[in-house]
């Protein structure tokens, strides 16, 4: 193949012709003859190149600079300027390339969104600490150890009002104050990175993108309370996670900033890695610390709680990825900096998993207090075309619905449980009309009732009972007062459960209940299912595939 | 590593990391950057880093620094693949290893950015 020094593209689709091409291949060939460039210089006709208002269109490589509205008295100046001393024209030049991509911050999916927990994430490389650092890493904590005694860190978090983002929105400060408070030779610092919702995965998404965030605020919540020593419980399924961590933590030691006398000071602090058991209940606490110590992940009884005497009978604080993560940026720029985003009782922002039917899923950091239809239409972009907005579930298994209705509820610590679902560790399903709500509260239980550890009778039994009612209406068996019967044993498992597994399981029945009350009885008085999902035997729209014939 | 025993020395390192990142970028004439969480690694981005990778070994392309980062949270669009040629950050949604190729020999050799396929351009951090 012969080598050219320029190729030059002519369009020669029909418009382009139209407008006049031909004439300027012409002037193009007489003009590259004239100074001996014809060798030079390959021309090339090509199809029609789309841009069809703007031709005929010329496109040189390899600058790949394309000329537009080409005239055939433009050749003389091309090949003269461009051709042989390589300046290209930029009089004829399309200039619009540019200027009309968006800006990352402007498009619609960013830019409602305040990153706080995630400043990091996507920004760095997390396997280099060097990056970390330059991005003001591990200044809170040098700020922490030089310049605050811990009575300061723990005040400038209560003050801060951050609240634990696992899902119960505890004040983070008063959980440290508490901590501090306790006389004792050893306390233990945790990290919770246990993620068990499914469809959440904001934690996995920070320890994967920035690690160090979360190293960070464990420290700094050592030197607050007094702890020497933290545990990271990180989900065995999480190996990228994993991997990240134990690289962060070996660039941390190397550096100094874990291990004996963090930066020349007399504070030490050390954290290990501990894999998750597998199951869902040990992201509750004191599960978590049986497990950690190498026992059965079973709940016990609070109090005590683990505060007071945690793993290894120590004071011990439990805090989320999360939570964590948001600590060395409240550190470094004061109490006063989560107030600026949220509301009055619910400051910062919360981390978000949209998944389920919205046009853009994905990880959303929104200021506490966002309402829900922000979240889901301007930031995912609305439900797909066709379909509307049914309802949203919040909390994962352990949460419930948001109707159409509540759209514009402020999403915070307060209003959520007035809805009764909760803000959970972040999981958001939006769920159109062809959802089913009956199936929807069948597919939570199902696995509270797969995950419940048969510890305490009512999450046991209870949880296994209601799912057995919910099954009969979706099946067409239902009978009058089933809701009934749902709402009473919903409430009692509430009341009566050991841990936080069977107090919020019965939340997705009793939410749709609440909401969706009417798809029930429909179920139930006209064995039909309104969305068409669930397999009613006899009833009006049964699926008569799963009996057909085969001829 | 040799270890930090002061404040002074953090502070110290800091400047120094941040200039070893803008010389970095005046070393090479190109950073790669792509998004690999595992949302990334699922929908495909060890396939395109390697065809990255492949595509800028065959066409003698040395100047370049591929790095991998976390997720940027917009799930929908991984893999998503940055370049950064000194200038804004262009970020590539739903790459193929076979939009990889063309990407790296239209934008990273001809500095033509490939517009279709674009989400957003954005400030470098």
């Amino acid at each position: 193949m012969k080598i050219f020094r320029i190729h030059a593209l002519i369009c020669a689709g029909a418009q382009c012709l139209a407008a006049g091409g031909n004439g300027f291949e012409d002037a193009l060939k007489d003009e590259l003859k004239k100074h001996d460039l014809d060798e030079e210089v390959s021309l090339v006709e090509t199809g029609c190149m789309g841009a069809c208002q703007l031709g005929p269109l010329l496109v040189v490589y390899p600058e790949g600079v394309m000329y537009i509205k080409v005239k055939p008295e433009d050749a003389k100046e091309i090949v003269e300027e461009h051709f042989l001393k390589g300046r290209p024209v930029r009089r004829l030049m399309w200039k619009g390339e540019k200027a009309e991509l968006p800006n990352l911050s402007e498009i619609p999916f960013f830019a409602k969104q305040t990153k706080i927990v995630l400043r990091n994430c996507g920004i760095i490389n997390p396997e280099d600490i060097d990056e970390y650092i330059a991005q003001d890493g591990y200044e809170a904590l040098s700020k922490a150890l030089f310049e605050m005694t811990p009575q300061d860190v723990v005040q400038v978090m209560k003050d801060s009002g951050l609240r634990g983002r696992g899902g119960a929105g505890f004040p983070t400060g008063l959980k440290w104050e508490l901590a501090f408070k306790q006389i004792s030779d050893q306390k233990y610092i945790i990290c919770n990175a246990d993620e068990g919702d499914p469809g959440a995965y904001m934690d996995r998404s920070v320890l994967e993108g920035d690690p160090h965030s979360v190293l960070e605020g464990m420290a700094i919540a050592g030197y607050a309370t007094g702890a020497s020593k933290g545990y990271i419980y990180v989900r065995a399924e999480y190996p990228l996670a994993v991997k990240r961590l134990e690289v962060a933590i070996k660039q941390a030691k190397e550096a100094g900033l874990l291990g004996k006398n963090i930066l020349g000071s007399s504070f030490s602090f050390d954290i290990e890695l501990r894999m998750g058991a597998g199951a869902f209940v040990c992201g509750e606490e004191t599960a978590l610390i049986n497990s950690i110590e190498g026992n059965r992940g079973e709940p016990k009884k609070k109090p005590p709680f683990p505060v007071v005497k945690g793993l290894f009978g120590k004071p011990t604080v439990i805090n989320n990825v999360e939570t964590l993560a948001n600590v060395p940026a409240v550190i470094e720029k004061g109490s006063k900096f989560l107030r600026q985003f949220g509301t009055e009782k619910s400051p910062g922002t919360k981390v978000f998993a949209l998944a389920g039917k919205v046009n853009i899923t994905g990880l959303v950091e929104v200021p506490l207090g966002t309402p829900l239809r922000t979240i889901v239409f301007d930031i995912g972009g609305g439900v797909p075309e066709g379909h509307s907005f049914k309802a949203a579930q919040t909390g994962g298994p352990s949460g419930g619905v948001i109707p159409a209705k509540h759209l514009d509820v402020p999403m915070d610590y307060e209003n959520l449980p007035a809805l009764g679902t909760i803000m959970g560790s972040g999981g958001l399903i939006v769920m159109d009309e062809k959802s089913c709500m009956v199936d929807v509260a069948k597919f939570f239980l199902k696995f509270t009732v797969d995950e419940s550890c048969g510890k305490c009778v009512p999450c046991r039994e209870g949880t296994k009972q209601m799912l057995e009612i919910l099954e009969h209406i979706s099946n067409g068996k239902g009978e009058k007062g089933d809701i009934e019967k749902l709402e009473k044993m919903g409430n009692l498992i509430k009341l009566t459960s050991l841990c936080g597994l069977g107090q919020t399981a019965p939340n997705p029945v009793l939410s749709t209940i609440r909401y969706f009350r009417d798809e029930y009885e429909e179920h139930i008085n006209n064995k039909s299912c309104p969305s068409n999902i669930c397999k009613i035997e006899g009833g009006k729209n049964e699926r008569k595939v799963a009996h057909r014939q085969t001829a | 590593m040799d270890k930090i025993k002061s404040i002074e020395e953090l502070r110290k390192l800091r400047e120094h990391a941040k200039q070893s990142l803008k010389t970095r970028q005046g070393e090479a004439k190109v950073k790669v950057l792509i998004s690999m969480g595992t949302v990334g690694i699922a929908a495909g981005a060890r396939d395109v880093l390697m065809a990255i990778i492949d595509e800028l070994e065959k066409r003698n392309f040395t100047d370049a620094q591929i790095i991998e980062r976390g997720s940027l949270g917009l799930d929908l669009e991984e893999p998503v693949v940055a370049i950064d040629m000194g200038g804004e950050l262009i970020y590539y949604g739903k790459v193929t290893p076979e939009m990889a190729r063309t990407i790296v020999a239209q934008h990273i050799i001809n500095g033509q950015i490939v517009s279709d396929w674009v989400i957003a351009k954005g400030n470098k951090k």
